[in-house]
């Protein structure tokens, strides 16, 4: 303290009132708190040992069929044709076809129904009791599918009638195109084509068999001459609205007046659950297919053909051990930046300051630029190693994280880093503006960490207006999980899904450490020390 | 004692800050449950505890009553008012008891008022909601034995956080890190928890934190899906409280003020 006197004194002195003095004046009296610079260590060091012992409580189990059939380690996830993770299964009915030729089906009716056992991936948000009456799940799917071969991730191109979605073209997980609209019932069956020339697949729908329309064209590089072709059914899992679980679901559909053209070696249909047992919330006894006539079957089936998304019920990380790490590392950063201006009031030592520099809105100035730096350092390498090591014990662990690129990655560290620094100012201003250190730190850890305690306990969606609109919101930084419009999620901040894009979100926060540093510089101009 | 109690009920009661933090505690608490209320709707699938809901402001209210509790001690020290009080008072304990039993009282009177306006806020808001009877929602009364309970473990849990967070601030004497260290171990409980996915730890974290196992009390609804029990885990939280104490005590005895 004694070390920033004699500073300020001397610029003084020679007649400098430069900001490089200014901001050496205020780091000096930073760094010559012992406690604060110990605060600072462990500010850095409690995100690391957080966020190892949340990613330690994180441990993977699946039973697939059973308490007996537990392993720690996650199943193979499989990876579509343009390498990216996917869900793959789905009750199938498929022959092989070799060379050109072509496949016609109708639907008269898709109906569901969801589980009547308890939601899966758990979770604090009250008790859910499914219904007695059919749910139809919006994505699931009842059509025809030309595929490579029937392993899981194999390119596929797909017409199907769907829950609530209508008649879509879909081919390699991530494509969609829409065909004609509406649920698909006795009254209104829908025709569905697939045909095949070299690796081109195009769907087509009808509404009567006659009149067809093109609905799109897949180009399935490097398809074999002997493809699989076949009737699917697939049911996502079903989210309730208000619910971060979600239950596994089944879907039963007929087809009726199957015809096929082209060079069938079998001729004779063949019914698998694709991928049953496998890495998706799936009914292991769903799956069953009845043949009616030779052209008519009864398809049931659960599991979906998509693009993997994140989330409990996927059994996936969410991405919340670093979110933990940081926290107990803001809750200190708060502290200190607090007592950074707080202390100043307390000992008298802002008279000096302030006489010393006359200019009040600069020495807030210096005085934020130092907390934020020293925040944002402690804050990088606590994220960093935190990120590395977190990421280490999760994968020993046996969880499945989906894949995070580079750059996102590197959003993550330094976005959460700069979320520190921000916090830190804005717990300067706050103090400056209170002068009580008590109030301001409350204020403080009440603005930045209360919203998540109230996300994680309300329902879910009722509270996504915290997410935007306190300074919580900053945490979107965070964000790494993939959504797709294909796929029925919760896509709630439980799950690792932030209402705001990423640097919206830390934009929020620098919105208020905006405000509360004006309020705290006209407060600091305008009333006595 | 008497003197002692006389003493700090002085203190207490002519500080400004003692009115306005009660009057804020009880302020924030039934607005950020009246808000919570009114921007949560009726589900057909899940099943809310709307007494719970309402008393969703806690989580900020015990916050106020914290720095209240703090601010009885810390504010001691920053103005070196403290070796006043010890010169007068050399029985340190007593002058702990004495500071421990009027903020007791002063945080049954402010979450009385706090959890009575919370339970006002959800019996009005809630219907308009759909929380109504044909969904299944009874209006919420003091006459149903849960809410009754949920209600005065509230209160109680209020008392049990400004006798924690007084043991703390004793230990600590620095305003800023004891309201932090409070606010740590109270807020960081419920989100490791959330984010830990063995069902082991998870169970464990609940029943050891203060807040997540204190705030037990406020279940109305399927009470054996708890991670503990409505009264353990107020149990928990009083041995926090406990230790808090304790160990404030015993530092208050040991060191030079």
């Amino acid at each position: 303290m004694t070390t920033g006197i004699i500073i300020a004194h001397r610029s003084e002195a020679v007649g400098h009132d430069g900001f490089a003095q200014l901001l050496r004046a205020e780091w000096t009296k930073f760094r010559t708190v012992r406690g604060w610079v110990i605060a600072l260590g462990a500010a850095a060091l409690v995100i690391v040992l957080l966020s190892f012992v949340s990613a330690s409580g994180s441990r993977f189990s699946f039973c697939p069929t059973g308490p007996s059939s537990c392993t720690s380690r996650h199943p193979a996830v499989p990876t579509g044709p343009g390498g990216e993770p996917v869900t793959d299964s789905f009750m199938s009915v498929h022959q092989p076809l070799v060379g050109n030729g072509a496949v016609t089906v109708r639907v008269t009716s898709l109906s569901g129904a969801h589980t009547s056992g308890s939601p899966v991936g758990g979770g604090p948000n009250g008790t859910l009791r499914p219904t007695s009456q059919p749910v139809l799940a919006p994505w699931a799917k009842a059509g025809i599918i030309v595929e490579r071969d029937t392993s899981q991730g194999a390119a596929y191109a797909a017409v199907m009638v769907t829950g609530a979605h209508g008649v879509r073209m879909q081919y390699d997980y991530t494509h969609d195109a829409p065909g004609l609209p509406g649920a698909v019932a006795v009254s209104s069956p829908r025709w569905l084509r697939l045909t095949r020339i070299g690796d081109i697949i195009t769907g087509y729908d009808s509404t009567d068999g006659s009149h067809w329309s093109d609905i799109g064209t897949a180009q399935l590089r490097g398809l074999p001459s002997t493809v699989q072709i076949g009737l699917l059914v697939a049911s996502p899992a079903y989210f309730p609205s208000g619910s971060n679980n979600g239950y596994p679901s089944m879907a039963t559909a007929s087809f009726d007046e199957i015809s096929v053209r082209g060079d069938l070696p079998t001729n004779s249909w063949t019914g698998e659950a694709i991928g049953a047992n496998a890495f998706y919330p799936v009914l292991p006894t769903a799956s069953s297919w009845h043949r009616l006539s030779r052209n008519a079957f009864t398809i049931t089936g659960s599991g979906d053909i998509a693009p993997r998304v994140g989330g409990s019920i996927f059994n996936g990380d969410i991405g919340g051990s670093i979110l933990v790490g940081a926290i107990p590392g803001l809750i200190v950063l708060i502290v200190v930046a607090t007592l950074f201006v707080t202390s100043e009031y307390r000992r008298g030592l802002i008279r000096i300051t302030l006489t010393a520099s006359p200019r009040r809105g600069r020495v807030l100035a210096a005085k934020a630029i130092v907390i934020g730096s020293v925040a944002f350092a402690a804050g990088l390498v606590g994220t960093a190693l935190a990120e590395v090591i977190a990421h280490h014990v999760l994968i020993t662990n046996g969880n499945y994280l989906l894949p995070v690129s580079g750059p996102t990655e590197a959003r993550v560290i330094v976005g959460t880093a700069l979320l520190l620094a921000v916090a830190a100012v804005l717990a300067l201003a706050l103090g400056t503006a209170f002068r009580r250190s008590a109030a301001a730190v409350v204020t403080g850890i009440v603005l930045l960490v209360l919203p998540f305690i109230l996300v994680y306990t309300l329902p879910a969606g009722d509270s996504n207006w915290l997410m935007r609109l306190t300074p919580t919101a900053a945490f979107s930084v965070q964000g790494t999980q993939p959504s797709s419009p294909l796929v029925a999620n919760a896509y709630t901040v439980t799950n690792g899904y932030y209402p705001l894009e990423p640097w919206a979100g830390l934009a929020v926060l620098c919105g208020y450490a905006a405000i509360a540093l004006g309020a705290a510089t006209w407060l600091l101009r305008r009333r006595d020390v | 004692m008497r003197e002692a109690l006389h003493a700090e009920w002085t203190k207490l009661r002519t500080l400004a800050s003692t009115s306005w933090l009660l009057l804020s505690t009880a302020v924030f608490t039934v607005g950020v449950s009246a808000a919570v209320v009114a921007a949560s709707s009726y589900q057909p699938f899940g099943y809310q505890d709307t007494p719970k809901l309402s008393l969703t402001g806690i989580d900020l209210g015990q916050a106020v009553v914290s720095v209240l509790a703090v601010l009885v001690m810390s504010n001691e020290y920053s103005t070196g008012m403290i070796r006043t009080t010890l010169t007068a008072m050399p029985r340190r304990l007593v002058v702990l008891a004495a500071k421990a039993t009027l903020l007791t009282g002063a945080a049954v009177a402010g979450g009385i008022v706090a959890v009575g306006g919370c339970l006002l806020a959800g019996r009005l808001i809630l219907p308009s909601r759909g929380f109504t009877v044909p969904h299944g929602y009874a209006l919420l009364s003091l006459a149903h034995d849960a809410t009754l309970r949920a209600a005065g473990g509230s209160v109680l849990y209020l008392v049990l956080i400004s006798l924690f967070s007084l043991g703390v601030a004793t230990a600590i004497r620095d305003s800023a890190t004891a309201i932090g260290v409070v606010l740590g171990l109270l807020y960081l409980f419920p989100l490791l928890a959330q984010v830990v996915t063995d069902p082991v730890w998870h169970r464990h974290l609940e029943q050891i934190g203060p807040m997540t196992a204190g705030l037990a009390i406020q279940a109305t609804t399927d009470l054996h899906s708890l991670p503990i029990s409505p009264w353990a885990g107020l149990g928990v939280l009083a041995l926090w409280a406990g230790a808090a104490l304790a160990t404030g005590g015993i530092l208050l005895r040991l060191r030079d003020a």
